[in-house]
């Protein structure tokens, strides 16, 4: 499987990273392994020790931070843009429909059962508009490249993608570490991140609010392993980081409890489930939520980002039909391609997968954090064998998709330098406009040849540039 | 600022400051343990623990009060929540809660003696000795206060820090006074003698301010200028006067940025009043123990308004 | 039929709680077979907080009630003009797919029991499927109070062979979507009249969704249909879903439930 390599083509540099190729040179070993070393020091010690994408784990691992950077041209970036922008607002096109006409269903373009049928739909928020019509207000979409025109999206988080902490970091300790790259380099800036962030939340302030809205961003508490991406943003923001007992329904509204008495809140960047936001209209069992507060965001008193029912979008059943939609609202053809899927609940999606199981990735249709998932061509035949036993127990719960050839970045490892694979989350922010900041969270598979990035399995981060015109 | 960010602050002082004294209290311990003594040297470590009320909790899990145990109990024992290493987890813990709302200076001391202590802890035994003990403690206590008082802004939560230490420094001040009165030395026959004498200066070394303490009475050590010193006197800094007073003019910044005096406040004025109405005399035909008994009373059902009025929330 | 309503529920705490929020669907729904005449909520101390329609009809009113208290009493009185639609819920407002309403939840889960007596009518149209499966659940599960329990699952109900008309509606809505047909829980309230053949007040049954008709209503319990003795407030998933009243207290005191309903024919 030829793979490309984003730095070089063949003993060519690829010019975004021209200048990184005497940097890279001029590093001997010693610099390199004390840098390394400085940077580990950095993230321990502004305690970011945290799983990305929910993938649990010891609170106190460090994710591995690899100091090579990756690198996007200002064209290439543009064209991602338009495609992440383009995918955010046909997915909140999709929840604002599903929970109103349902035109797209009535239309025939995806079946209704995948809709209605779907866990992750809310009946609780069926006939309620949003303020602005936006449920998911933070669109993370993981994209991999296999080409320098090629980018798939794999799979879109509608609800509380989380890890953007690194991105903000990595960047943070890059500029600490190499001041000169960023003077020779022209790269984008990402730390306009959470001022968009707060500017977003606060453009989406229920109706009842008159003047300044007040954001909190509500956290599931200290234990969370995303805790520190949590109090990072609430500080960066300027606005509260709460949890559930810190807020109460009174009347009409919603409050926190503050020294000085109850204060209103108008915005609640939620970072917990839906299922446990408010035990009165959810899990009754939820020790984490506010009871009342359903009530309360359905009548105005309160927005809720996301908005509860948002998770319906980014379920993988449904993630086949994200170019339709696309086409469907938007009346445009799709910037950025799905990875072809096939759903094992489809009789002959099934037979093909069956038949070419060794070759394709197949994953859990809610499954996350790279568990539950085969690597065809990495995984011996016993454990192609006992996958394909599951499969078939309960196809319904099963996508396949072909083993797609991720690009690869040059990444530091014991022996020097090599390539190792990569993905890439940017974070679309979506209120009353729609915003991207030039960057995202790039992933890096550190094992050789692994195509999995997940922390809980290997993988790293590294910082994601984005050079200006 | 949220109640539940300002309880928090609120246990980093207290739980830091209780770190403290739990090592000052073994100091007093071993150095007494030194001393022949009528009652052989085991029971001197007993009284400590009768006084500080864990000695049940020990027996229960130790048996004879031997050094070496004792150390254990107070100083690494998770189990028990008073020990220096459940202070320390505690009070990082309660940082990391509100890490933003402290400044990377006091985040930075809070999480570097949490660090150490769990490297201490995988040390040896043998090569960790009490005097080294002590001395990290008191020193960790005193950089996180550092830090406090060097970088934090002067809101309400550095007012709820404060609040903090001064509560649960006069609570120490007030017990590790009563080991001594009414544990060490229960004879009469005892009081004024060189073994009498030799205990008010251990204390006095315990709370590092034995040379403060000549500076300021000279002569000889009585138990009327120590019970000055460590009650009255506004100049020694342990002292419940001055911690009394800390609490009236943190609580009353704290009552004066919100524009609403609650029963906290007037509760604190009553304390310091208190302690500013009386004199040695005067506390001493009262009886040491019963004037020490009351003080901790007061400022327990003082630490029982804070909580009402600011820390749990409920406050309409 | 004119029904007047009395229903008061107390809840009573063993130690003063510090604030109690509640949920109310409380609010008789409006369809053709039902008109409001005069109706009013009242919770002792209590503060009205928020109020919607939500996607399936209901009114929503939320209450917050202010502690320390060691009781909260909700109480609703009111007359609602009934007519007998012979179950068919028409005129009802509502936005939810029926097809949501094939989900299954924990008391409406089928087991193979279940599936059994789902499977062993045969109907020539929807409708008639409906009707044969409520009167299966009847044959199937004998009205018996004191046997089941508010958490009772309808495949446990069916295993006693007893039970009362939550286990009833539960067993409905279970054999219905094991057939495919979209089905809900309903809490109402119900007439006993002089002839005693209705057994609760506070009474609950299931709508099944029949395309040509819309949302029907059935009532294992009493082996008809909803009439003018009918009164309806909500639906859900089951009996926790579509509960009139959900309500949480603060402050970890054990909760004591105590209550009373009439409904009666107004005089006319």
């Amino acid at each position: 499987m030829a793979q490309f390599n984003e730095m070089y083509q063949g003993t060519e540099v690829r010019a975004p990273y021209g200048r990184l190729q005497d940097w890279v040179a001029a590093m001997p070993q010693e610099l390199r392994s004390l840098k390394q070393a400085e940077a580990e020091a950095l993230f321990r010690r502004i305690g970011i020790t945290f799983a990305v994408y929910g993938e649990g784990g010891d609170p106190d691992r460090l994710i591995p931070f690899d100091m090579f950077p990756r690198v996007f041209a200002a064209a290439e970036w543009a064209r991602l843009e338009k495609g992440i922008k383009q995918r955010a607002r046909a997915l909140n096109a999709f929840l604002v429909d599903v929970y109103g006409r349902g035109e797209i269903i009535r239309a025939g373009r995806i079946p209704g059962r995948l809709v209605y049928q779907n866990e992750a739909y809310e009946k609780a928020v069926v006939g309620f508009v949003p303020p602005k019509g936006v449920y998911s207000h933070i669109v993370g979409i993981d994209i991999v490249r296999t080409g320098p025109d090629q980018f798939y999206v794999l799979e879109d988080n509608c609800r509380t993608p989380s890890g953007v902490s690194y991105m903000l970091e990595s960047r943070e300790i890059m500029m600490r570490m190499f001041p000169v790259l960023f003077r020779e380099n022209r790269i984008e800036p990402v730390d306009g991140y959470s001022e968009k962030l707060r500017r977003t939340l606060a453009s989406v302030a229920p109706k009842k609010c008159k003047g300044e809205p007040t954001v909190v961003i509500l956290t599931p508490g200290h234990f969370n392993s995303a805790y520190y991406e949590h109090s990072l943003l609430a500080d960066l923001m300027g606005v509260e980081l709460v949890e559930g007992q810190d807020l109460f329904v009174d009347g009409e509204y919603c409050y926190m409890r503050t020294t000085e008495g109850p204060r209103r809140v108008d915005v609640i960047y939620r970072r917990i489930d839906d299922a446990y936001l408010d035990p009165l209209c959810f899990r009754p069992d939820s020790m984490l939520g506010i009871p009342g507060l359903m009530d309360v965001y359905r009548s105005g008193g309160v927005t809720i980002c996301s908005a509860p029912g948002a998770g319906v979008a980014d379920d993988k059943a449904i993630y086949t039909y994200v170019p339709d939609m696309v086409r469907f609202y938007l009346g445009e053809e799709p910037i950025l391609q799905n990875v072809p899927t096939w759903q094992c609940g489809k009789t002959e999606d099934l037979a093909y997968v069956l038949e070419k199981l060794p070759e394709l990735v197949v994953k859990e249709v809610h499954g996350s954090g790279g568990y539950g998932m085969l690597v065809g061509p990495k995984s011996s035949r016993e454990e192609v064998e006992r996958f394909r036993a599951k499969i078939v127990e309960d196809p319904g719960n099963y996508i396949a998709q072909p083993t797609l050839a991720l690009s690869t970045v040059p990444t530091f490892v014991e022996e020097g330098v090599a390539p190792r694979h990569v993905d890439l989350r940017p974070y679309c922010l979506v209120g009353d406009r729609i915003e991207l900041v030039p960057g995202g969270l790039t992933r890096v598979a550190l094992k050789e040849g692994s195509l999995v990035v997940n922390s809980s399995q290997g993988g790293g981060v590294k910082d994601t540039w984005v050079l200006a015109e | 600022m949220l109640s539940r960010t300002a309880d928090n602050l609120y246990w980093i002082a207290r739980y830091m400051e209780r770190a403290d004294t739990v090592a000052r209290l073994l100091e007093v311990g071993s150095r007494i343990s030194l001393l022949p003594s009528a009652h052989g040297y085991r029971s001197e470590w007993d009284s400590l623990l009768q006084a500080t009320g864990m000695a049940a909790a020990f027996a229960q899990k130790y048996g004879d009060p031997v050094q070496r145990n004792i150390e254990s109990f107070l100083f690494f024992d998770r189990d028990n929540p008073s020990s220096v290493a459940s202070c320390i987890t505690a009070a990082r813990e309660n940082g990391r809660i509100v890490r933003t709302a402290l400044t990377s200076q006091v985040w930075d001391a809070l999480n570097t003696a949490f660090q150490e202590l769990k490297a201490l802890e995988r040390e040896e035994r043998s090569r960790v000795d009490l005097g080294r003990l002590t001395d990290w403690v008191t020193r960790h206590a005193a950089m996180v206060r550092g830090a406090i008082d060097a970088t934090l802004l002067r809101d309400d939560g550095f007012n709820f820090l404060n609040i903090g230490y001064y509560l649960e420094r006069g609570d120490s001040t007030a017990r590790l006074m009563d080991v001594k009165y009414y544990v060490l030395l229960p004879r009469l026959e005892f009081v004024g003698s060189g073994l009498d004498n030799y205990q008010w200066s251990t204390l006095l070394r315990a709370m590092g301010a034995q040379r403060a303490f000549h500076w300021a009475y000279g002569g000889e050590v009585t138990a009327a200028k120590i019970a000055d010193f460590l009650i009255l006197n506004p100049q020694s800094p342990r002292s419940l006067a001055t911690c009394s007073a800390g609490l009236v003019n943190h609580l009353g910044r704290v009552a004066k940025a919100y524009g609403r005096e609650t029963e906290a406040q007037a509760k604190a004025r009553a304390l310091l009043a208190e302690v500013e109405g009386t004199t040695v005399d005067a506390i001493f035909d009262e009886g040491l123990h019963e004037y020490l008994t009351r003080y901790i009373r007061d400022a327990a059902d003082l630490a029982l308004a804070i909580n009402e009025a600011y820390l749990s929330g409920e406050m309409r | 039929m004119r029904l007047t309503v009395d229903h008061m529920t107390r809840y009573l705490y063993d130690r003063p709680v510090r604030s109690v929020v509640q949920s109310h669907r409380l609010t008789p729904s409006a369809f053709a077979g039902q008109k409001v005449v005069d109706w009013e909520v009242t919770v002792s101390g209590g503060l009205r907080g928020a109020t919607h329609r939500d996607g399936a009809g209901d009114q929503v009113q939320g209450w917050t009630i202010a502690g320390p208290v060691t009781s909260v009493e909700v109480r609703v009185r009111g007359t609602v003009e009934t007519t007998d639609l012979a179950g068919v819920l028409r005129g009802h407002r509502e936005t939810v797919a029926p097809e949501v309403y094939l989900r299954d939840t924990t008391p409406t889960r089928a087991d193979v029991a279940l599936e059994t007596l789902a499977r062993s009518v045969e109907a020539p149209d929807v409708l008639a499927l409906a009707h044969a499966l409520s009167a299966a659940v009847s044959d199937a599960i004998a009205y018996r109070p004191g046997v089941t329990h508010a958490h009772t699952t309808a495949a446990e109900a069916l295993a006693l062979a007893e039970g009362v008309c939550q286990d009833h509606a539960h067993a409905l809505i279970a054999v219905a979507r094991v057939r495919n047909i979209p089905a809900r829980y309903v809490s109402g309230y119900l007439f006993a009249d002089a002839d005693g053949n209705a057994h609760e007040a506070a009474h609950a049954w299931a709508e099944l969704f029949v395309p040509t008709l819309g949302w029907v209503g059935f009532d294992p319990a009493n082996r008809s249909c909803p009439d003018e003795r009918y009164i309806r407030l909500g639906s859900g998933f089951d009996a926790q879903d579509a509960a009139p009243i959900r309500g949480i207290a603060r402050g970890g005191a054990k909760e004591e439930m105590d209550v009373t309903v009439a409904v009666l024919a107004a005089q006319q």
